[in-house]
């Protein structure tokens, strides 16, 4: 492993790798969150092709105007090319000053066409080769977190998702139905005891730490909303909890957020998706804000999507099922405020099957590529979570 | 009458100067004539012990041991018990009540064709709507109603297992369930899946492999979820073609080849799904080849009618027939025999089930031409399995935990509303008909002892435990909340679960300060997760 590979705020932790396992420090440890956006978000509509001709006449109802001081419902300009939602202005756009954003676009699944959110999801979450058999008891976080020690992995969904089946236990939690526990204090010393000598007994305790430490910290919040604090709801209060989970818990994090699959009025600058995006660009905010300025310098948060949308809007002004996306890739210590992997211009003949975003950067090549940096790992380590995937090198970290 | 017993006797208040409690809720008993009887009663049928190992026979192949399943095995003796559960009759008697809340559900008294034409029409005309707004809203309540019916169906199922006679079929039902899986959220599966229970699974569940298969494979849930209703010639979809040979019969590694999958793809060709009224446009020398049976349909127009190499056999090109004898090569495969027999092995005895015990049960599987039942009984009667019953060998998987907890908490006294059930086993990620991948939930021990999992087991236990937790309000509008308490310091307890308790849960238990909470200990004791 090459030292000078790993970006500045990872260099303190100087990983040791053994038999192709990562001793990671503990405690500032580098941390990486995946935010899944199931049903397929419409890319196009977020980060914005600002200079493609092509784009506005394709979305005449849906389009979002070039970047335009004078006007709040423009694009916020981001390169030459793109722009950003104008949902996004006070979220995300600061992040992209500070370059700790970063976006690529034409990202997907560039071996699964089948257009469907059942099967496309569960692709991405496998991570395996769509041809040939697949192994269903293993998600490629699950195998990350084998790769790594020291690792603190945790899904904040109700139930364990796909992406973190497999060897390791897996601990889930619905972030947002956590209230205090029925089962009290002294039940839970009288459970401990019954368990003192089972085999279960440091799942059991480990399970009542866990508990109380979540508990502990959103109670926290909770007395503060109290005191007439602005309480946040849906996904913005999720991330808040997860940020500060992960400050203080856990390293390795998965959640999922729906309400994408935009067929009927999506709306433009206002209406339903710049909702969903005002919603979702609060919550990343918010998180960055609760991990706090250390936990942010060393943590990674991934928003992918199982696809994207069909590049012309529909009869309904919204969009269709589609192909490629544009992933999100933000972090405290990335090498942000970029446009990153292979692009084309946007126009009509570069459309995939002439009516989506082609996919020029697989999914595994770019987490393969992001996860070698972060963590150092080597090549059998990367192999054994993506068999045959070549790294991609977008040098977000 | 129970209810009030325990809420008006000042318990709360009172126990905390009780030194032993168990003398007190015994005395709690005399004192209160209703709940004396029924205990009483109890006690009198089987005045002795229980022996640990029929206890432990009981929890190891029903859902749970409760007062008259263990009076009844008592009664009878183990071996016609193992008989009659191996053997049941094609309907054994639900008890009325049970009978009443499911003929009480829309769906059991329509042919599950007609309800998928009027569910399709429904999607059609609710996509037919002009306005985008009233479109979507037509389009949710078409999805509303295909919830309600996967929830339906959920109920009927829960219901069943936790009240029919026949226990060992229900068992073997939701084990054929998970082995044949689909996923009720893919397409409108939540209106396929209750039928697909009904007359694809539970007829076969002891029956015949072949016929089991072959069930599954004529039903339009499994042909929408592994997507053979889109596998045509010249658009072959290989995915079920694939899973029937890694899941359903072989076992993945077993020896069959990506040219195999591809020939079995091939020839599952034009099995598909039609609910349009008129048949096929076909070509007249293909129309005797159609066949249509519910939602089923073999077009002919979409089948492959070359020859085709599989698994060395040569099948030659002529339609459905092809299917038949594929099935046929693949049930009578060594390695189908193996794999289901170890399946079943690690579902009833252990993670890592003898080697031995699996060669038999193959063994009988291939010497009674896959007959399920016969597999079974040489389980149940091998020494391997007799070894294994001991308290505390198999972790209960989540669905076993909670219908064994409502079993036991709850004996023959008919719940009124499931909802609380599916919603446990939701949080526990083992919702019915919920796994989305076609492997089914796991079966061993380690996918459901997690920290995670163990803290949701205890909140359950405390839910179980402490109240009705609106198991006895009916789920319908203004229902009123039926009277109801959780007994599991009953007869069977005394008679026999007790003995099975280790020293330091038996202290623990000896510290709860109410019913709730020593119901919520018990169910959360480590002997009560095996």
């Amino acid at each position: 492993m090459n030292r000078r590979d790993l970006i500045k705020a990872f260099a303190a932790m100087a990983p040791l790798t053994v038999a192709g396992r990562v001793w990671a420090a503990p405690a500032t440890d580098a941390r990486l969150l995946v935010v899944f956006l199931r049903g397929a978000y419409d890319a196009a509509n977020v980060v914005v092709p600002v200079s493609s001709d092509f784009y506005r006449t394709s979305r005449p109802t849906l389009g979002i105007a070039k970047p335009d001081v004078g006007n709040p419902n423009a694009a916020l300009s981001l390169t030459a090319d793109w722009g950003l939602h104008p949902a996004l202005r006070d979220s995300i756009y600061p992040l992209w000053a500070k370059r700790e954003i970063a976006f690529i676009p034409f990202a997907g699944t560039s071996d699964d066409v089948t257009r469907s959110h059942f099967e496309t999801q569960d692709t991405i979450e496998l991570g395996q080769a769509v041809s040939g058999s697949r192994d269903y008891r293993s998600g490629f976080m699950s195998r990350l977190a084998t790769e790594l020690t020291r690792v603190k992995p945790i899904s904040f969904t109700e139930q364990l998702p796909l992406i973190f089946r497999g060897k390791s236990q897996v601990p889930n939690i619905g972030i947002n139905s956590v209230g205090k526990p029925g089962v009290d204090d002294r039940q839970a010393a009288l459970i401990k005891k019954m368990y003192a000598q089972s085999e279960l007994a440091s799942s059991v305790s480990e399970g009542f730490r866990v508990r109380d430490d979540v508990y502990k910290s959103i109670s926290e919040e909770m007395n503060a909303a109290n005191r007439g604090a602005v309480s946040p709801r849906g996904f913005e209060l999720s991330a808040r909890r997860i940020g500060r989970l992960m400050r203080e818990q856990f390293n390795l994090g998965f959640v999922d957020v729906g309400g994408w699959d935009t067929h009927v009025n999506q709306g433009a600058a206002t209406g339903y998706l710049a909702d969903r995006l005002g919603e979702l660009g609060r919550a990343l905010a918010g998180f960055s804000e609760e991990i706090g300025p250390a936990g942010w310098r060393d943590t990674v948060v991934v928003v992918i999507s199982e696809f994207g949308r069909t590049f012309r809007e529909n009869g309904d002004r919204g969009t269709d099922h589609g192909h490629g996306s544009v992933y999100w890739v933000m972090g405290g210590g990335i090498n942000g405020g970029r446009i990153l992997g292979e692009q084309v211009k946007v126009e009509q003949a570069n459309l995939f099957q002439n009516r989506d975003y082609p996919v020029l950067t697989d999914y595994r090549s770019m987490f393969a590529g992001l996860i070698q940096r972060m963590y150092g790992l080597d090549n059998p380590s990367i192999q054994r979570i993506f068999a045959g995937v070549h790294p991609a090198e977008l040098g977000i970290v | 009458m129970l209810f009030r017993a325990h809420k008006g006797s000042g318990y709360q208040t009172t126990t905390s100067m009780m030194v032993d409690r168990i003398p007190f809720f015994r005395s709690l008993l005399h004192a209160v004539p209703a709940l004396a009887a029924i205990f009483l009663g109890v006690a009198a049928a089987h005045a002795g012990e229980l022996n640990p190992h029929d206890m432990v026979l009981l929890d190891r192949l029903t859902w749970g041991i409760n007062p008259s399943s263990a009076a009844h095995l008592q009664a009878v003796g183990t071996e016609r018990w193992l008989q009659e559960q191996l053997h049941p009759a094609a309907n054994v008697g639900l008890p009325d009540v049970v009978k009443a809340q499911i003929e009480a559900m829309p769906d059991v008294h329509k042919f599950p064709f007609d309800i998928a034409v009027s569910f399709d029409q429904q999607a059609k005309s609710a996509n037919q709507v002009a306005d985008p707004d009233q479109r979507k809203a037509a389009q949710q309540v078409y999805q509303q109603a295909m919830n309600d019916r996967g929830r339906q169906a959920a109920a009927r199922s829960i219901l069943r297992a936790l009240y029919a006679p026949d226990q060992l079929r229900e068992r073997m039902t939701w084990f054929w369930f998970n082995h044949f899986n689909v996923h009720q959220y893919k397409a409108n599966i939540r209106i396929l899946v209750g039928d697909y229970e009904d007359r694809a699974i539970r007829p076969h569940a002891l029956g015949k492999f072949r016929d089991l298969l072959l069930a599954t494979l004529h039903h339009p849930a499994m042909l929408r979820y592994l997507d053979n209703a889109d596998n045509a010639v010249g658009h072959f979809n290989e995915n079920y073609a694939r899973e029937i040979m890694e899941l359903h019969t072989m076992g993945v590694g077993s020896g069959y080849t990506q040219a195999d999958v591809e020939a079995l793809a091939r020839i599952l060709t034009g099995v598909g799904i039609d609910v349009k009224p008129e048949d096929p446009k076909l070509k007249p020398e293909l129309q005797s080849q159609l066949v249509r049976e519910g939602a089923f349909e073999f077009n002919p127009a979409r089948h492959d009618y070359g020859d085709k190499t599989f698994l060395g056999h040569t099948i030659k090109g002529r339609g459905l027939a092809e299917v038949d004898e594929a099935i046929d090569i693949l049930v009578h495969h060594p390695a189908t025999a193996t794999h289901l027999a170890r399946q079943i092995a690690t579902y009833f005895v252990s993670d890592n089930p003898p080697q031995s015990l699996v060669q038999q049960m193959a063994q009988t599987f291939k010497a009674t031409d896959g007959d399920i039942a016969a597999v079974l009984s040489t389980m149940v009667h091998a020494p391997e399995f007799n070894a294994s019953l001991k308290p505390g060998t198999k972790f209960k998987d989540p669905v076993h935990y909670v219908f064994s907890a409502v079993r036991l908490a709850y004996d023959d006294k008919v719940i009124l509303n499931t909802v609380p059930i599916q919603g446990w086993l939701n949080r526990l990620s083992e919702g019915l008909f919920n796994h989305d991948t076609p492997d089914g939930y796991a079966m061993t021990s380690a996918s459901w002892s997690g920290p995670g999992q163990m803290m949701l087991r205890f909140e359950i236990a405390r839910q179980i435990g402490s109240g009705s937790s609106g198991l006895f309000k009916p789920d319908v509008p203004n229902a009123v909340d039926q009277p109801a308490f959780p007994l599991i310091q009953n007869a069977l307890y005394f008679n026999g679960l007790r003995q099975t308790l280790g020293p330091t849960t038996l202290a623990a238990l000896d510290q709860a300060v109410s019913p709730q909470d020593w119901n919520t200990l018990f169910l959360s004791s480590p002997e009560f997760m095996r």
